[in-house]
């Protein structure tokens, strides 16, 4: 069985010769100085084809004593030294590795491979080849039935309609940062989608409208993590079957697969985490010759893809944590090294500087930029922004409008609140239901431009009309006492004494009063905020709060939800507290006076950073809103690492065409165990350390790895992880997957250590090679083999469920939780 | 033997008389006139509620915190004799006679005045100066918002005060670890820290990041332990598994123990009951227990049962029908089956009861012997009064138009078949052929034709459903979630064969005998989870604050005002102190990064041991402070400005620490030292007079006039109460 897989190996090197990694684009310079440099251990992909455990990290004097040390004579010719080899081979001149001293010992299948003539540029070439052959599989799996299904799958109908919005150049508002969607865009744009399509909701077919291209970018993003996950692996370790075990894992995980097909913005998040990762692993590699042109270029496509990540969505913020603390132990490192001035230092602190925070923000900030200077069009999105910001959009009542200046009495006037997504004070002609409060007129806060948001401005002692021509025109000013008169109904603002229908410690507000008449509880003092008594009152820039004269509580929303009664629309209270908080702060947003003259409102128009600033508030307001309703099954973060359930991408039933993401078990399952052992063997490698155990060579190089390079995926996926159980708002299964790219490089690196561990601790060469090419081996069959055991979960599948006998799923369903 | 005779006994006494005068002055500050005011004050409205609870036995659930704490407030009744006869209604009510005032303040106030000379022992064992350590223990006892804190039925000063200890004897402890390793003193001090631990979180959730901070640190000195080549392998691995006992079980086993008792000291049931589960209840004395008491264990064919939801939110409520049916057309269009009306009802009803019926037979009687009912059956669910099937299909439920309605079935012969068998899932089942028991097992409904399962869908119906609770069948079934869980609460062998029988059978109340009681852990587990979920709707108060405005003492806190005249006590730190805490953290941070770069550097501005010894205060103090602030602004909740005391606190400690530092490494010349000193004494004088300034509000034993109060209103945000009309 061993011949065999060695010959199976060697035939397969003969077309891949080995060869030295050399000149493959700017990484690949500062790679070749890199060989000079002790401490970062280089496998050879023939030596890692025949097995020999190369991991020579330790100064060349010190490990031929450690050999003698460790190697019994009996079996001299075993691991210890071939593990010398290479490392001989790699400093000295190439000839010198050719002939081995031991070349003898090895089967006699290897001889035939291994070519006098061998060459720098065949080993080069068969990394490129595995490469390539990585990237192609990746690309053939993820772009396989792409077009299927025809419809709108799950999110789809949000990011598609997003990007279709960009097409159309209407303004919309989202959750998350505008890059994602405006790539999704472009891509439709740029393959001819011209964003007629409606995107209404999941299930709806497609029909001649061309979508391909959107899920073609998506998935083009998606196949790209498979080889950065590889290129990742094999920057940290160094080693081929840890690089290629990741990229199996990756590239046969169903749900990786799944999530890169559709038109979403995860795809392409986890493209921007897996470059920024790629880009400061290699840039951690051009270490040793800092200034040099990868350095600069690594440095800065690492800022560039912390900027797109966040750019993407908030959560883009974990990369660049991370990316921060490697920044800062390497800083430190710097810092403590005694032979660099200060002033190296400085120039190291400002390089890091200028790619890692003054780039991506500049390239984060452009991202708006570009996204306030497409979307110019009123759309779905107008309600949630301010007065001032609505004022930009063509379309918009407020665009290019001209509206007096100052409020004075007998305006008619809209009152916005300034909190978002609240709306307009609004009232209608129906009464509080029995038992809620006095059975007056309602009055709530409604997001719609609708009649019944228009208020008169009176004064509270007169009933005169103010808009008799024989009248002067009299302002409001700070300090005065007020009525408000509902326009349509003509009845007052009024407050009293009874408690708020929703929130039971504060006033109920309604509508009192017949034609105006009403009584002193209609009297309200329109103050500004910040502002001194006596000054008149502005259009939209005026921050204003009205307090009610009787009871002194303050006009306010409480931002909840009226049942049916009151057309859910939001509650209006009159607070006690008297606290500014944005509930309770308005703002006069229409205004019409015929006897005050006009000014454009293009004066008000907010500058960019304003603009900037309200849309984070506004979006983070929103993310804070995604609440979790109690009756409702959410998923819980413990969830996902265990892949305890899977989401629905589009069908339910026998007869539809069913795709379910759900990570393949065999790999999430193995990532699960791979974190436990690599806690495990951490902790004990550490404490060895710690108490001065002299590790031996080997075992020295691999703890290194492990330590090191495995520590950084470690860190990735936590930091990918546990902050999503501190989050409040709704979680979903899928925002696992970036922390599962990081486990799964994890895994690469832990089982490669492993099976190098273990087969070094035996004794005869030859099982230790065998053991290893095995154990490797397995590895990846096993979840090639998993994943055609799961694959119909993400090309989709139809007919009967699981459960049934007769489903090709049937025998699958391993947890009861699983409902394909 | 008789050595011992051959020597004079000796005790040699070795007291330290300023630990002594701290201690009494501490004591004096914080007793004085304790029981002034006779009346509720602020938040002892709400913990006095828990102590009357203590005195008459009956369980509560407060989420605010472990019980620990409010068992320590209760054994002062306890001591005082009070009977828990009081109507803690409103703050500012005047206590009854039977209130012992005095003892109920007693231990909130001891604590807090012994943690006035602890400052000093904290900082004597972190290796600083006899005048530092009185520094801190000086400022400590002049700190007015600790006083305030202290004299009253809180809590925040036992949080401090076991903080303190947890540190204290951490230090003790460590320095103890340098000469005598596994001495009595050692074990003494390490187990203290454990205890100290556990009941500071015993008090407060807060007490944990304390005793995150300790553990850390704890973890810091064994990783330097482990490396320590001079000690061999079994005596490190020895002093691993002490710590390890000391800090990680002993807290745990005392966190059990503080349930252990709080159960066992609550066992009568209260108007909390309702929030835990059937078996919870049922462990109680009276409530459910009256009921269920002699309930069969094991349902059977025939058995007449209640369904109570387990997930129970937004209110617990049961499975309940009645005579009316869905009403044809929706407000909003949609249509319904029109058949009788199936929902959760919050109240016992005798409409809640059901009859489970094998679908094979018709009586609806027990047989003899009774069949039991196992994981996996098919039954049917009969309503007692209206004798119709329960049943769901494909139609919309009324609120939750994606879920399916559930009904109970009237037939409109309008091809419209009933389907009314209901598959048997018992979610806690031991074995496969669990038989289904009254109130331990906890069951789902899976509905035989459709797979949807019967589910609480939390919305109230309108008027023609009476307000009561949606209950729906939900298709999706995506997971487990305890609102598809139902549990059975009471439960009795039907006999009646007919309608009328039967219906004046449900009305009986049940009969019959087997006792059953829940394991401690399994009550512990369910009512810390309730604990820990129980929604403290965010409501606002006048006097909340943010976590930002504390650190500048931003805001106050109204506590009680005299009923006529306009003496009161006002929740507010002394000012100087605050703000030269404040500016000692940041001159501590600023210090120790200019140190550690420099040292990285290999600049040693400092000698090795100094050195040690500023980083430790600087991890115990800032970062007391830290850990107690920081999480503040990740919490949800309604916040307060005596949230903020115990990391005040530790920024205390800090304030001496960095003025010895500034005075013996900074000042270089004597002459700017005495300068320096001189300062310090005019600044302690400042703090004294501000302490002074402001003590009527501190002890409310003064009224101040109207232009005094307004002359000590020192900040806008300052509500000080002021009566208009006097």
């Amino acid at each position: 069985m061993l011949c065999a897989t060695s010959r199976l190996l060697a035939a397969r090197t003969a077309t891949a010769l080995p060869a030295q990694p050399r000149g493959r684009g700017p990484g690949a310079r500062c790679r070749r100085r890199e060989l000079h440099f002790p401490g970062h251990p280089e496998l050879d992909l023939d030596d890692f084809l025949t097995g020999r455990l190369a991991r020579p990290s330790v100064p060349v004097g010190r490990r031929a004593i450690l050999r003698r040390g460790r190697m019994p004579p009996a079996v001299g010719g075993g691991p210890a030294r071939s593990e010398l080899r290479p490392r001989r081979g790699r400093c000295g001149p190439q000839t010198a590795r050719v002939v081995g001293p031991d070349e003898t010992a090895k089967p006699a299948a290897r001889s035939r491979k291994r070519p006098g003539w061998g060459s720098r540029h065949f080993e080069a070439a068969g990394r490129w080849a595995l490469l390539a052959l990585v990237t192609l599989l990746s690309f053939a799996t993820r772009f396989h039935r792409l077009d299927e299904p025809p419809h709108v799958c799950w999110d789809e109908t949000h990011f598609g309609k997003m990007g279709s919005y960009y097409i159309n150049r209407t303004f919309f508002f989202d959750v998350h940062p505008p890059l994602g969607k405006m790539l999704i865009g472009l891509a439709g744009y740029l393959s001819g989608y011209d964003g007629t399509f409606l995107f209404q909701k999941p299930g709806d077919k497609y029909e001649h409208h061309n979508y391909m291209g959107m899920r073609g970018f998506c998935a083009f993003l998606g196949s790209l993590l498979v080889p950065f996950a590889y290129l990742i692996v094999l920057e940290l370790s160094n080693s081929l079957p840890a690089a290629l075990l990741t990229a199996a894992l990756l590239t046969f995980d169903t749900g990786c697969l799944t999530l890169s097909q559709y038109i979403l913005l995860d795809p392409i998040l986890m493209f921007f985490i897996m470059a920024a990762m790629l880009s400061m692993v290699k840039h951690n590699s051009c270490a040793n010759r800092p200034f040099s042109a990868p350095w600069w270029f690594w440095l800065s496509l690492t800022g560039i893809n912390l900027a797109g990540a966040l750019g993407v969505k908030f959560v883009g913020l974990f990369i660049i944590l991370q990316v921060g603390w490697n920044t800062i132990s390497d800083l430190w490192h710097l810092f403590g090294d005694l032979s660099l001035s200060v002033v190296t230092v400085g120039k190291h602190l400002t390089a890091r500087i200028l790619c890692l925070i003054v780039l991506p923000l500049t390239l984060y900030t452009a991202t708006y930029a570009v996204h306030f200077m497409v979307l110019n069009k009123s759309g779905p999105g107008d309600g949630f922004f301010s007065s001032a910001f609505q004022a930009r959009l063509s379309g918009n009542n407020l665009h290019n409008a001209s509206i007096p200046e100052h409020l004075a009495y007998g305006s008619v006037i809209t009152v916005k609140n300034l909190r978002m997504a609240i709306g307009y004070l609004h009232s209608h002609r129906h009464l509080y239901p029995e038992g809620i409060g006095a059975r007056q007129q309602q009055v709530t806060t409604y997001l719609h431009k609708d009649y019944n948001n228009l208020w008169i401005i009176k004064k509270h002692n007169t009933n005169a009309d103010p808009l008799d021509p024989s009248l002067p025109v009299e302002f409001v000013r700070h300090g005065d006492i007020i009525r408000l008169e509902h326009k349509e109904t003509s009845r007052n603002l009024h407050s009293h004494y009874h408690e708020a229908p929703l929130t039971r410690k504060h006033y109920q507000v309604t509508g009192y009063g017949i034609n105006g008449t009403g009584d002193s509880n209609d009297f309200w003092r329109i103050e500004v905020v910040n502002r001194k008594f006596g000054n008149r009152i502005k259009v939209l820039r005026s921050r204003i709060r009205l307090i009610h004269l009787v009871t002194g509580c303050v006009l306010g929303s409480s931002g909840k939800v009226l049942p049916k009664w009151g057309w859910e629309q939001l509650e209006v209270t009159c607070t006690p507290y008297l606290k500014e908080t944005l509930n309770s702060i308005w703002n006069v947003e229409d205004h019409i006076n015929p006897k005050l003259p006009n000014i454009s409102l293009d004066v008000l128009q907010p500058s960019f950073p304003e603009v900037l600033l309200e849309s984070h508030m506004v979006m983070i307001r929103g993310n804070n809103g995604l609440k979790p309703k109690d009756n409702e099954f959410t998923s819980k973060p413990w969830h996902w690492p265990v892949n305890y359930q899977g989401l629905r991408f589009s069908g339910i039933n026998d007869t539809d065409f069913r795709v379910y993401l759900l990570g393949n078990p065999v790999v999430w399952w193995l990532n699960l165990l791979s974190i436990a052992l690599y806690l495990l063997l951490g902790s004990i490698i550490a404490v060895a350390v710690q108490r001065g155990a002299h590790l031996p060579a080997e075992v020295e190089g691999l703890s290194q790895v492990l330590l090191r390079g495995g520590g950084q995926l470690l860190l990735g996926w936590i930091l990918h992880y546990f902050p999503f159980f501190l989050m409040g708002r709704i979680l979903y299964f899928h925002h696992y997957f970036p922390a599962m790219l990081f486990s799964s490089m994890l895994t690469g690196i832990l089982w490669d250590t492993l099976l190098r561990l273990w087969a070094w601790s035996l004794a005869s060469s030859s099982l230790a090679r065998g053991l290893y090419v095995v154990g490797n081996l397995s590895l990846l069959l096993g979840t090639a083999y998993s994943f055609y055991l799961f694959h119909p979960l993400a090309y989709g599948m139809v007919g009967p469920l699981a459960q049934d006998p007769r489903s090709p799923m049937a025998g699958l369903r391993w947890l009861e939780s699983w409902d394909f | 033997m008789l050595g011992f005779l051959k020597h004079p006994v000796v005790v040699t006494a070795d007291i330290n008389l300023n630990v002594v005068a701290l201690t009494a002055m501490g004591l004096l500050s914080r007793l004085w006139q304790l029981s002034y005011p006779r009346a509720v004050v602020f938040d002892e409205v709400y913990y006095g509620q828990y102590i009357s609870f203590y005195m008459k036995r009956i369980f509560f659930l407060d989420g605010s915190g472990p019980p620990f704490g409010h068992m320590l407030l209760a054994l002062g009744g306890y001591l005082g004799g009070f009977d828990g006869n009081f109507l803690w209604n409103r703050i500012g009510a005047e206590y009854s006679s039977n209130v012992p005032v005095w003892s109920l303040r007693l231990l909130p106030a001891l604590t807090g005045a012994l943690s006035v000379p602890m400052a000093y022992q904290i900082l004597s064992e972190l290796g600083f100066s006899h005048c530092a350590a009185m520094g801190a223990a000086l400022l400590m006892l002049i700190e007015n918002a600790l006083i305030t804190q202290s004299r009253l039925m809180l809590l925040e000063s036992v949080l401090i005060f076991f903080n303190l200890l947890a540190v204290l004897s951490y230090l003790k402890f460590s320095n103890s670890q340098k000469q005598r390793p596994f001495s009595p003193s050692w074990w003494f001090w390490l187990t203290l820290t454990g205890v100290a631990c556990s009941c500071a979180v015993g008090v407060k959730y807060v007490g944990v990041f304390t005793y995150l901070l300790v553990l850390a640190v704890a973890g810091v000195h064994a990783w330097h332990l482990i490396g320590d080549r001079s000690l061999s392998n079994v005596s490190v691995l020895c002093h691993l598994l002490a710590r390890a006992a000391a800090l990680l079980v002993v807290p745990a086993a005392m966190y059990l123990l503080f349930f252990y008792v709080h159960l066992s000291l609550v066992y009568r049931s209260g108007p909390h009951d309702q929030i835990m589960s059937s078996a919870f209840q049922a462990s109680l004395e009276g409530g459910l227990a009256r009921i269920t008491q002699g309930q069969p264990l094991e349902v059977a064919y025939g058995s007449q049962v209640t369904l109570k939801n387990v997930f129970g939110k937004p209110v617990p409520c049961w499975l309940h029908s009645h005579q009316s049916t869905y009403p044809m057309i929706y407000e909003n269009g949609r249509g319904s089956s029109h058949q009788q009306q199936v929902t959760c009802y919050p109240f016992k009803d005798v409409n809640n009861w059901w009859i489970v019926k094998d679908p094979g037979r018709h009586q609806l009687v027990v047989s003899n012997p009774p069949r039991p009912v196992r994981h996996g059956d098919v039954v049917q669910l009969v309503h007692g009064m209206t004798t119709r099937f329960l049943n769901t299909h494909d139609v919309a439920a009324p609120l939750s138009p994606h879920s399916q309605e559930v009904s109970c079935y009237v037939d409109y012969n309008v091809s419209m078949p009933s389907q009314n068998l209901w598959r048997l899932d018992i979610v806690n089942r031991d074995s496969d052929a669990g038989v289904w028991k009254t109130i331990l097992s906890e069951v789902r409904l899976v509905h035989v034709n459709t797979s949807a399962v019967l589910k609480l869908s939390g919305a109230h119906l309108p008027d023609w459903g009476f307000r009561q609770l949606e209950v729906v069948g939900e298709k999706l079934s995506r997971g487990y979630h305890e609102s598809t869980v139902w549990n059975v609460e009471e439960h009795r062998y039907g006999k009646s064969q007919e309608q009328e029988e039967r219906e004046v059978e449900l009305h009986s109340p049940t009969q019959m005998d087997v006792h059953r009681n829940l394991s401690f852990l399994a009550r512990f587990l369910e009512l810390q989870w309730r604990m820990l979920t129980a929604k403290s709707d965010g409501s606002e108060h006048k006097y909340s604050s943010s976590p930002l405005d504390w650190v500048t003492l931003d805001t106050s806190i109204a506590y009680w005002l005299h009923p006529r005249t306009s003496a009161q006590i006002h929740l507010l730190g002394n000012v100087v102190i605050w703000a030269s805490a404040s500016l000692a953290t940041a001159v501590y941070t600023l210090l120790f990064f200019w140190y550690l770069l420099r040292r990285r550097r290999k600049i040693c501005d400092l000698p090795e041991d100094s050195w040690l010894r500023w980083v430790l205060a600087g991890a115990l103090c800032a970062g007391g402070w830290a850990v107690n602030y920081v999480p503040f602004f990740l919490m949800e909740k309604t916040l307060f400005l005596y949230h903020y005391l115990p990391a005040l606190t530790f920024q205390i400690l800090l304030l001496p620490v960095v003025l010895q530092h500034i005075s013996d490494h900074l000042c270089r010349t004597q002459l700017l030292r005495s300068l320096f000193s001189a300062l310090l004494v005019a600044w302690y004088s400042c703090a004294c007079h501000v302490f002074n300034t402001l003590r009527p509000l501190t002890y409310g034993d003064k009224s101040l006039s109207p232009s005094e109060l307004k002359a000590l209103r020192w900040k806008d945000s300052w509500d000080i109460l002021i009566r208009k009309y006097q």
